[in-house]
């Protein structure tokens, strides 16, 4: 259920999360700095960043395991600073690493957690089963947690994050440490609750930010850096709608001039020439797209094209130009240094 | 109080998972038995009474309720549960009583299995069972309070020998400091008020005026109100290292 508030002037939806100016020190690191977001229910977000950027940190502060130097977390209208214990029912949360009982079995761990989370009697059956089901864990339920497997584990995390059904569910690298196949599972997984809850989770796969998040927010050295859609950050990318065309039977300096004259084109670049083909990189003003009016000028030329795609851009590109403000253009990706 | 109960079961099932809990046991009841009659000698005193077993339990505490204490949070800061645990609707004071609880009764046990000692003097004599309910509570209590310290501790490191190592040595000092060893120490440089408060902390005196069968409230209140401290001290202690 969405909070709506009504001011008169229409209702509207308070954000299941809002998070203000979060500070968090330690010692003389500042971890987090000043950070600011809401997120709303139905959204998936992605929380990127390089590694010791302050992700896991901020997640701590939202889910009431850390209290923050400065700044508020309210979930669903609960302070996390004065309500604690009704921020954390609301939450269900995964921390970095998955820490569980080893001693214990999943379903004795499951157990455990669900008294604690106050679900009893057939309910208490019933979701354990579902989630149980979820994350395809039946098989080694009554194994002790510490002999099973590392993608085993990290499931066992995530049925204890989601056990109570929870209104907003934090996971801290989620599929970290999973196979591809687990990977795919466990995403479709995330897909298939993120109707009616808010998810944030972080991770440094960006592949899984298009593949699950409707939102990605960047954070670099402790502050937001950046916040949108994936689309939109791909978007970003300096190689995004640039169209690579492949010609044939066209003199390089006729094709490049002829196609210089199309409208919304900033310059054009001879990627490879011989006799027989030309292959061209067009780039756009503005990022705009260009694959229509390239492919119409094309065809009233009667050109031969044996190849016409438009670069989405990758968002490794975006990425690393965000976060790392005084490393080289994010053009050169594959030969920049200091990765991960 | 349910989400105490709750940790309570988890942590004390947890004792059991392994055999090391039933080896525990077993050497407890074979150690303090082993004091009394040989170390003790219960039989040539020829008195119908447990002085010989009780006198014992401070030394055997020592060793044995580190040992308890030692993973209740070293090993939650080690593993990283401890962020499972404060991020599930559990307040720091159930955390810290549940999981206090769950190795108090534990120790319960463990004394609760020495009962044939006091089978045996029944046996041999006709004893005061009073004087003998009062020391088994009085070492209730005394095993508490050296379980808080151990628990405070044991938050402090994230490793378990460590943590069995200090509280030893911590509960060696609240054991020793009724004796002139110590205070001989203190007295040289101390005015006498601090003399008297360092040796008023000692396990000894006050365990010992209990097994005498004198219930006296401060004696009670001695460990009772020591126990609170550190567990408070423990609730601190978790607070600001967690983050590490």
């Amino acid at each position: 259920m969405a909070m709506r508030v009504d001011d008169g002037g229409g209702e509207y939806v308070v954000p299941m999360i809002e998070i203000r100016d979060l500070t968090k020190r330690f010692g003389p690191v500042v971890a987090v700095d000043g950070v600011s977001f809401e997120v709303e229910r139905g959204e998936v977000l992605g929380f990127l960043g390089p590694n010791g950027a302050g992700k896991s940190t901020t997640m701590k502060m939202v889910t009431g395991f850390l209290a923050p130097d400065a700044g508020s977390v309210t979930v669903g209208g609960d302070d996390i600073a004065s309500s604690p214990i009704a921020v954390k029912r609301r939450i269900g949360y995964l921390p970095e690493g998955a820490p569980l009982y080893g001693d214990m079995t999943p379903r004795a761990f499951l157990g455990f957690i669900a008294e604690i989370r106050g679900l009893a009697g057939a309910r208490r059956r019933e979701r354990i089963d579902t989630v149980v089901e979820q994350v395809s864990i039946g098989p080694v339920l009554d194994r002790p947690i510490e002999t099973l497997s590392k993608g085993f584990k990290r499931r066992v995390g995530l049925a204890q994050a989601i056990l109570h059904d929870p209104e907003v569910l934090v996971l801290d690298e989620p599929t970290d440490g999973l196979d591809p196949n687990q990977k795919h599972e466990v995403r479709n997984l995330i897909r298939g609750m993120s109707s009616d809850k808010v998810i944030v989770l972080s991770t440094h796969i960006l592949e899984e930010v298009e593949a699950v998040c409707s939102r990605a927010i960047i954070i670099a050295s402790g502050r937001l850096v950046s916040d949108g859609t994936p689309e939109a950050l791909v978007s970003r990318a300096p190689n995004h709608n640039v169209v690579c065309c492949g010609l044939r039977g066209v003199e390089a300096s006729g094709a490049v001039e002829a196609l210089g004259a199309v409208d919304g084109v900033q310059r054009i670049d001879v990627v490879a020439a011989s006799a027989e083909r030309v292959s061209l990189q067009i780039h756009p003003v503005n990022g705009a797209s260009l694959l229509a009016p390239v492919a119409e000028f094309a065809r009233t030329r009667g050109w031969e094209v044996d190849e016409l795609y438009a670069e989405r851009g990758r968002l490794d590109d975006v990425f690393r130009a965000i976060t790392r403000p005084h490393g080289s253009s994010a053009g050169n990706a594959g030969a920049a240094s200091g990765e991960g | 109080m349910s989400t105490i109960w709750v940790i309570f079961k988890r942590e004390l099932s947890g004792y059991f998972t392994t055999p090391i809990a039933y080896v525990f046991l077993a050497l407890f009841v074979f150690l303090s038995g082993i004091f009394a009659f040989y170390i003790g000698n219960f039989f040539d005193r020829g008195q119908a009474d447990l002085q010989a077993f009780f006198m014992f339990h401070p030394w055997l505490y020592l060793f044995f309720i580190p040992a308890l204490a030692m993973r209740l949070w070293a090993e939650e800061r080690k593993v990283g549960t401890i962020e499972l645990l404060f991020t599930l609707p559990v307040t720091m004071t159930q955390a810290v009583l549940g999981k206090f609880l769950a190795a108090w009764v534990f120790s319960g046990i463990a004394l609760a299995f020495t009962f044939p000692m006091w089978i045996t003097v029944n046996y041999l004599g006709t004893p005061d069972n009073g004087v003998i309910a009062a020391s088994y509570i009085g070492s209730f209590l005394m095993a508490g309070a050296f379980l808080a310290i151990g628990s405070c501790i044991s938050a402090v490191t994230k490793n378990q020998v460590i943590a069995f190592v200090v509280s030893a040595a911590v509960c060696l000092g609240f054991v020793m400091s009724g004796f002139p060893l110590v205070l001989d120490v203190v007295s040289g440089w101390a005015p006498p008020a601090i003399v008297d408060a360092v040796s008023s902390f000692s396990f000894l005196t006050h365990f010992e005026a209990i097994t005498k069968g004198v219930i006296d409230l401060r004696d009670l209140i001695f460990f009772v109100s020591l126990g609170a401290f550190w567990l408070f001290a423990n609730a601190v202690v978790i607070d600001a290292k967690k983050a590490q």
